[in-house]
């Protein structure tokens, strides 16, 4: 289905691995009241890496990536994030979350700040940055996701693949080494789609770390070095997307894959 | 000159007037504001030659006799044998204070109980949500009288003071004493006061401006403003270099300090209530009628305030709140800089309708006696005089200009608070 969105060649010569670990979790469970929603999660990320979980509804998807920046907080295992190990302690949080920018399937951006200042709000209150240097660097993201245009409109007066753009670019303004998709294409039209895959493919093509949620296959294909697989909490499967595709191994992933690809 | 381009005149008939959206609209407001015409007109010429046939042609003349009732509760000085229009202007000022009092301590309970409502502690958000239902369901009526009545009936008689083995006592180092006759607490006086500012001479409109309070309130004014002064230059210096300076105890320094030595050289102190004989002296005593009206409007109102404030921080989605936290930032923050500039869009509003309410709620003062607008003009005056129709017309017209005043103050306050989005 999805892979007619990708349509240029990837440059992949800055889409290194390195064997610096980005995140680790180690035998992390969460659950919601008494529903156990992550089971035994064991996963390391290593800078550079670029990993697409999919899975069907209701897998645990967007919890998983939750956790990693405490926006959800798991009961037993552990999380480290840059080496910092994620607990209850406020600064810990505070340090995790300037690392780990997080992008949403229905972009959140703040509709009562303009575009620019949308971009600059975290810099200045979070980073302490100067003003000036704040909208600067804002520009330069806003180039890159190719809107400098827009930067003193209201989020109201976008398009939807537009505001999805600023909102990868309100993250980058706070420098982060990790970038977490959470469904970031399934709120927009094919049209849109297509920018902001093209945005997100030119930031791994610049060697950002990233975990992404999403249902594009094509996008799977094509960026990702590794596909996760989710089913009711567990991860049941992993692989490089060429193997992932074309021989999965369990029965719930060939299952899952004949339905997303559409057969 | 026609120019070829111009496209052709359409020749206007009769019946465009109905069918055609550019009249139509005008068409049906010129209808209607004929046939209102006809109505009031009507309605005016046949009432004033009723009353003209009864005797009573339309008369304000009576406003210039004398009241011959007394008013306890009062901001200005009176005596009965003052003018029914000095009457009017007595309950005026307590219509105004009791509901700027009420105004005041309801959008603060409000706000603080409708943010606790949301609190996770569980034990405090039912306290709230018992206090809400308590009030919002119970006639205001009946939460004034019944206020009315405790403090009546278990507050202790001034005379329970007096004597070495009182069964009462003052509070706050003897400065405040609750009593059944109702609340004295300290009055700010000045021992090098400069003295009173008589206007309007010796009319029933005469009042008194206290010159130490002018100077006092420009002092205040005054510090307030250096106070945001430094505040912008704070801003100015978290724009250039990040880091906002620690200003919270200049900007408090600057309006306290020059306040702090004016009232020092005006010798302000404060006067204590003290009984004397049967009653309190001294002080400013602030009646039951006074209290209770302004507790149960306020305690009432809040009950309306909080569900305002509850739901207008429910209506913004939790995306914000989420996506503000993975940008980093803490939950002080996030509800100054995210969640409050779009609540109060949703909030204020609604909040001008609490605040006019209660301000209309306050003619239900009668029931305790508290002699408001409604208590003197619409009250006592009306009856002596006889003069319904002009008492009535007046005082719906005072309760719609103090309506439009709350009104258009607040939308004013809405206009800088509104969502900019397209
Ligand atoms: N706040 C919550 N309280 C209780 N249950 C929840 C909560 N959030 C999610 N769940 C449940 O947890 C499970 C996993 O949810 P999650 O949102 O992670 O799924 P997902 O894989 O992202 O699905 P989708 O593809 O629909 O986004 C679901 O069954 C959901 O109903
Ligand atoms: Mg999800």
């Amino acid at each position: 289905m999805a892979d007619l969105a990708i349509d240029r060649e990837i440059d992949r010569s800055k889409m290194q691995v390195s064997d610096e670990v980005a995140v680790e979790i180690i035998n992390m469970n969460k659950w919601y009241g008494t529903f156990h929603v992550l089971r035994d999660i064991n996963l390391t990320v290593n800078s550079g890496e670029r990993i697409v979980i999919a899975g069907p509804s209701g897998s645990g998807k967007s919890t998983l990536i939750r956790c990693i920046n405490a926006l959800e907080e798991h009961q037993q295992g552990k999380i480290t994030v840059d080496g910092t190990e994620l607990s209850n302690d406020l600064k810990n949080i505070d340090k995790i979350r300037s690392e780990v920018g997080m992008v949403f399937q229905h972009f959140n951006l703040f509709p009562h700040l303009t575009i620019l200042e949308n971009c600059t709000l975290a810099p200045i209150w979070v980073r302490k940055t100067p003003r000036k240097e704040a909208v600067e660097r804002a520009m330069h993201f806003l180039e890159k996701v190719k809107i400098p245009d827009q930067a003193n409109k209201y989020p109201g007066q976008l398009s939807g693949g537009q505001q999805q753009r600023v909102a990868i670019a309100r993250s980058l303004c706070m420098m982060p080494r990790i970038m977490l998709f959470d469904e970031p294409t399934s709120a927009l039209d094919p049209e849109m789609i297509k920018e902001v895959l093209d945005t997100m493919i030119e930031l791994a093509e610049e060697g950002m770390t990233m975990l992404c949620v999403t249902h594009e296959m094509g996008f799977a294909r094509q960026v990702a070095n590794r596909v996760i697989f989710m089913d009711q909490g567990q991860i049941v499967e992993q692989n490089e997307p060429e193997e992932f595709f074309n021989n999965p191994q369990s029965e719930r992933t060939k299952l899952f894959l004949s339905q997303i690809l559409g057969h | 000159m026609t120019l070829l381009t111009d496209p052709p005149k359409e020749q206007f008939r009769l019946s465009m007037l109905l069918y055609d959206t550019r009249y139509r609209s005008a068409t049906f407001q010129v209808i209607a504001l004929l046939c209102f015409m006809l109505l009031a007109a009507w309605l005016i010429s046949n009432t004033a030659q009723n009353l003209a046939e009864l005797g009573k042609p339309i008369d304000f003349g009576f406003f210039g006799e004398s009241a011959g009732y007394d008013i306890n509760q009062r901001l200005l000085d009176y005596d009965s044998q003052d003018t029914h229009l000095r009457a009017a202007l007595i309950g005026l000022l307590n219509t105004l204070v009791v509901a700027a009092l009420g105004c005041a301590t309801a959008t603060v309970l409000g706000v603080t109980v409708g943010v606790l409502r949301l609190s996770n502690n569980w034990l405090i958000s039912r306290l709230m949500t018992v206090y809400v239902e308590m009030f919002r369901n119970v006639p205001v009526l009946l939460w004034i009288v019944f206020i009315m009545a405790v403090m009546i009936e278990t507050l202790p008689a001034p005379r329970a003071f007096r004597g070495d083995n009182a069964t009462a006592s003052m509070l706050l180092g003897d400065s405040v004493a609750l009593t059944n006759r109702g609340v004295y607490i300290p009055e700010p006086l000045f021992s090098r006061s400069l003295g009173d500012i008589h206007l309007l001479g010796e009319s029933s409109l005469r009042f008194n401006v206290s010159l130490d309070l002018i100077v006092v309130l420009a002092v205040l004014i005054g510090g307030v403003w250096v106070s945001q002064f430094i505040k912008r230059r704070a801003d100015r210096i978290q724009e250039s270099t990040g880091d906002r300076p620690t200003t919270w105890y200049l900007r408090l320094g600057v309006i306290v300090v020059p306040l702090v030595i004016v009232l020092a050289a005006l010798g302000f102190y404060l006067g204590h209530p003290e009984l004397k004989g049967f009653n309190f002296k001294g002080g400013t005593h602030m009646r039951n009628s006074l209290i209770a009206l302004w507790l149960a409007l306020s305690l009432y109102t809040a009950a309306f305030v909080a569900e305002i404030v509850r739901s207008g921080i429910m209506a913004i989605s939790s995306g914000q709140t989420e996506a503000a936290s993975a940008l980093g930032l803490r939950s002080n923050r996030i509800m100054s800089l995210v969640i409050l500039p779009q609540a109060l869009r949703v909030i204020v509003p609604p909040l001008i309708s609490q605040y006019l309410n209660l301000t209309k709620n306050s003619s239900l003062a009668i029931a305790v006696g508290y002699m408001d607008i409604t208590g003197t003009l619409g009250g006592i005056t009306m009856n002596q005089t006889g003069r319904e129709l002009e008492c009535v017309l007046l005082l719906m017209l005072i309760y719609l200009i103090i309506s439009l005043s709350i009104s258009t103050v607040m939308n004013w306050y809405n206009e800088s608070v509104k969502l900019e989005e397209r």
